[in-house]
């Protein structure tokens, strides 16, 4: 049976981390992108956490990755909101949220 | 929570993908316990799996998305991001070839009763990061506002301009 060690955990932070990123790329769903952007974030905030439990106790600082991640998950609450009401904007305007629709941008 | 994440993005249906996301999120709040973050698993499970979530499947449900099948396949982008994220994967796993694993064993760490409780992060909010923590509460106000001048209805089609000079970026 192997330890559980830090890099570990930073693998399932990186694994999750792709997952998310194929999935903005895969998808054509407006709201699904979105939702693998939280995931993306959500990997990330693993690896701080893991990286804030393996730093030596008494060391400065070593709460400082949890601090980060809740910023981070503020962050991310009122980024979906401000997001969600883009979409639902645009929906209004558009009627679609698939990604082939909105090309409007595009050059 | 491999497997719900990868089921986020297989998923046809746009609610199973969210309640896949939901699960794996729950999943991520258990590995925070494990790595003694309690405060932020608690946190984890009410605004992400709880508050977020919720938001994305009311909206999913408002704007009645299907499950639709994609209407051409559509390769390119599949082998794109195929090798985007394969690559992607072949870098961390090479980054984290160079990280000395032996001595991080988590049987090794010492037992740390209350050095991680919502105390100690919570004298270090108000200490060491009262800077960032007020600056939250600003871009929470300023989200706030941008959602109520965004959800106006006719913002931009009719021609009275909102009376605010300056709206609130995005953040």
């Amino acid at each position: 049976m192997t330890e559980i060690t830090l890099n570990h955990y930073l693998a399932v932070s990186a694994l999750l981390f792709s997952l998310g990123l194929a999935g903005i790329i895969f998808r054509r769903n407006l709201i699904v992108i979105y939702m693998c952007m939280e995931m993306m974030l959500n990997a990330a905030n693993l690896s701080l956490i893991a990286f804030s439990r393996f730093m030596p106790l008494g060391a400065a600082g070593h709460l400082d990755g949890q601090i980060m991640v809740f910023f981070v998950i503020t962050v991310a609450a009122a980024e979906v909101a401000v997001g969600l009401a883009l979409i639902v904007a645009l929906y209004r305007q558009r009627q679609t949220t698939r990604v082939e629709d909105l090309t409007l941008l595009k050059f | 929570m491999i497997g719900t994440g990868l089921l986020v993005i297989v998923n046809r249906n746009p609610v199973a993908s969210a309640l896949c996301l939901v699960a794996s999120f729950v999943f991520m709040a258990g590995l925070f316990v494990l790595l003694n973050a309690f405060f932020l698993a608690v946190i984890q499970i009410l605004v992400y799996a709880g508050a977020v979530m919720v938001l994305f499947l009311f909206i999913i449900m408002l704007l009645d998305l299907k499950a639709t099948a994609d209407r051409r396949p559509n390769l390119f982008s599949y082998l794109f991001g195929g090798v985007v994220a394969v690559a992607l994967m072949a870098l961390f796993v090479q980054v984290l070839g160079y990280l000395p694993a032996g001595e991080m064993n988590a049987a090794n760490l010492p037992a740390a009763d209350g050095a991680y409780d919502a105390r100690s992060l919570g004298e270090l909010l108000f200490t060491k990061h009262l800077l960032p923590f007020l600056a939250t509460g600003v871009l929470l106000l300023a989200a706030t506002a941008g959602v109520v001048l965004l959800s106006k209805r006719g913002l931009g089609s009719d021609s009275t301009p909102p009376e605010t000079s300056n709206p609130p970026a995005a953040p």
